[in-house]
């Protein structure tokens, strides 16, 4: 198939950038659009032209590196998929592309499509660990009984990957369901108890500290982010953060 | 920081807060409602009622300077979170997909401004002349020239205009849509999203139609009956 892309292309983070036009014919529906996106710039390169700078690593929806907003929605028009594990059969011949950079404040752009998220690692460092000593008797983690349920909500929370796209989706460039799947993962646990109330204080405050906006409940960001993580998550990062306050 | 400081100016807090005074604020308009709708059952009993909201000192003094303060409140921190929120974004994107939210939750600044008009023109309306009739004339007596009690009459005579019908038709039309999202909303920041969420939702969604749906049927119902 046939396509028009409309690139956001941007030299450095001090160039003030610009969509730019590319028409790709000979689009197989099988490819992954980061394929497709390799195909362009192999042509891009043959041509002597600078290739689109693009995030990715894993290619297989588990690491959180890839981004891009496609047409409007991170991750693209499939849902709880990222945009690594987008397929290109997902679109029409004759349609036009918009792919643009995770847009925030918080996520500066570095170059073309790629955003520096090291916002979202400065939050981790603020509290989403636990502090283990390993003296060489610790105890082993699945010896500690846990409620089965409350087991099973801590993993899903734990499958956020970080990619950002909650951020993306947000129209206040929230970061609160990130924050709010770390912040819960432990928050679950036995293991988090001890450094519960730090936790939720100090990520709160790195998240605000960084720039990302306030969450208005939207619901923008469950319904984009590829891992489906919950809002039930934000109510229980406020819930946390009430509780540290209180 | 002191904790107070520290605790409201955080993202959740100052949105805690919202939802504190927006809770409030629901309170309030279910009382408004009730005592409006006495003047579409009984004259008479709407009467009493404004006269002993108007004239009760607790009300007077305690409950009216709370409201204003919480309704100010809602306002500054909802221009202030908006300013802070479009911030958090300069590049806006070429193409955005609305889709994955609802259009009351993306606008609730439009739906806010409009009830902001909205606002300036009741109090125009009736609490301008309450306030000049009461404190600055000094006639707490409720009645007409003619003796007869004053606020019925008060309330009919507003709503023969049918430019006011109309304004209020449109403010609470988005008052409702201002409510859709922003009642349940205020149970998510405060934290409650559990098997209890989705009653939730019904009951304030039938709230956020049913009490402007009630505004709006009185000011036609004076409009077409007088
Ligand atoms: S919550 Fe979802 S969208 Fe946000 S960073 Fe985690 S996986 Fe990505
Ligand atoms: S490249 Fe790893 S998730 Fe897409």
């Amino acid at each position: 198939m046939k396509l028009t892309l409309k690139i956001w292309r941007q030299k450095n983070s001090e160039d003030k950038g610009k969509m730019v036009d590319y028409q790709l014919d000979d689009v197989s529906p099988d490819m992954s659009f980061l394929e497709m996106l390799d195909v362009l710039n192999d042509q891009l390169v043959g041509k002597g032209e600078e290739p689109v700078a693009f995030d990715h690593d894993c290619r297989e929806g588990i690491c959180g590196t890839c981004s891009l907003q496609i047409n409007g929605k991170p991750h693209g028009p499939d849902s709880l998929v990222t945009t690594c594990q987008l397929h290109m059969r997902k679109f029409n011949d004759g349609d036009t592309v918009y792919i643009e950079p995770f847009r925030a404040k918080a996520f500066p752009v570095v170059k073309d499509l790629i955003v520096d998220r090291s916002a979202f690692d400065r939050i981790q460092h603020a509290g989403g660990y636990i502090s283990v000593n390993t003296s060489g008797n610790t105890q082993d983690a699945n010896a500690i009984p846990i409620n089965k349920d409350d087991a099973d909500k801590a993993f899903d929370a734990a499958t956020c990957i970080g990619c950002g796209a909650c951020v993306a989706a947000c129209k206040n460039a929230s970061a609160m369901l990130f924050v709010s799947a770390k912040v819960s993962q432990f928050a679950l646990l036995p293991q988090g108890q001890v450094e519960r109330e730090r936790r939720a204080e100090n990520m709160v405050a790195q998240m605000d500290a960084e720039g990302f906006g306030a969450c208005t409940n939207t619901g923008a960001c469950e319904a984009e982010c590829p891992k489906g993580i919950s809002l039930t998550n934000i109510a229980r990062l406020n819930r946390e953060f009430l509780g540290a306050k209180l | 920081m002191s904790w107070f400081s520290d605790t409201f100016s955080s993202s959740i807090g100052r949105k805690i807060a919202m939802a504190l005074s927006a809770l409030f604020l629901v309170i309030f308009l279910l009382l408004h409602v009730a005592v409006n709708f006495l003047s579409v059952i009984s004259p008479d009993a709407f009467n009493e009622a404004s006269h002993f909201m108007g004239t009760n000192p607790l009300v007077q003094f305690l409950m009216q300077p709370i409201l204003i303060l919480a309704v100010v409140y809602h306002f500054v921190a909802g221009f202030a979170l908006e300013a802070s929120n479009r911030a958090a974004r300069p590049v806006k994107y070429a193409m955005k997909s609305n889709k994955n939210a609802s259009w009351m939750s993306q606008n609730m600044m439009i739906s806010g401004l409009v009830i902001l008009a909205f606002l300036v023109l009741h109090f125009m309306d009736f609490w301008v002349p309450e306030i000049t009739t009461k404190y600055i004339e000094g006639d707490m007596s409720g009645l007409t020239v003619a003796g007869d009690m004053r606020y019925y009459e008060e309330l009919v005579h507003r709503f023969q205009n049918p430019m006011r019908v109309v304004a209020y038709v449109v403010a609470f039309v988005l008052l409702a849509l201002h409510l859709l999202h922003g009642f349940q909303s205020s149970f998510q920041t405060m934290g409650v999203n559990n098997k209890f969420t989705p009653s939730i939702k019904k009951i304030t969604n039938a709230y956020a139609i049913v009490v402007p749906l009630v505004f709006i049927f009185i000011a036609i119902y004076h409009f077409i009956n007088h």
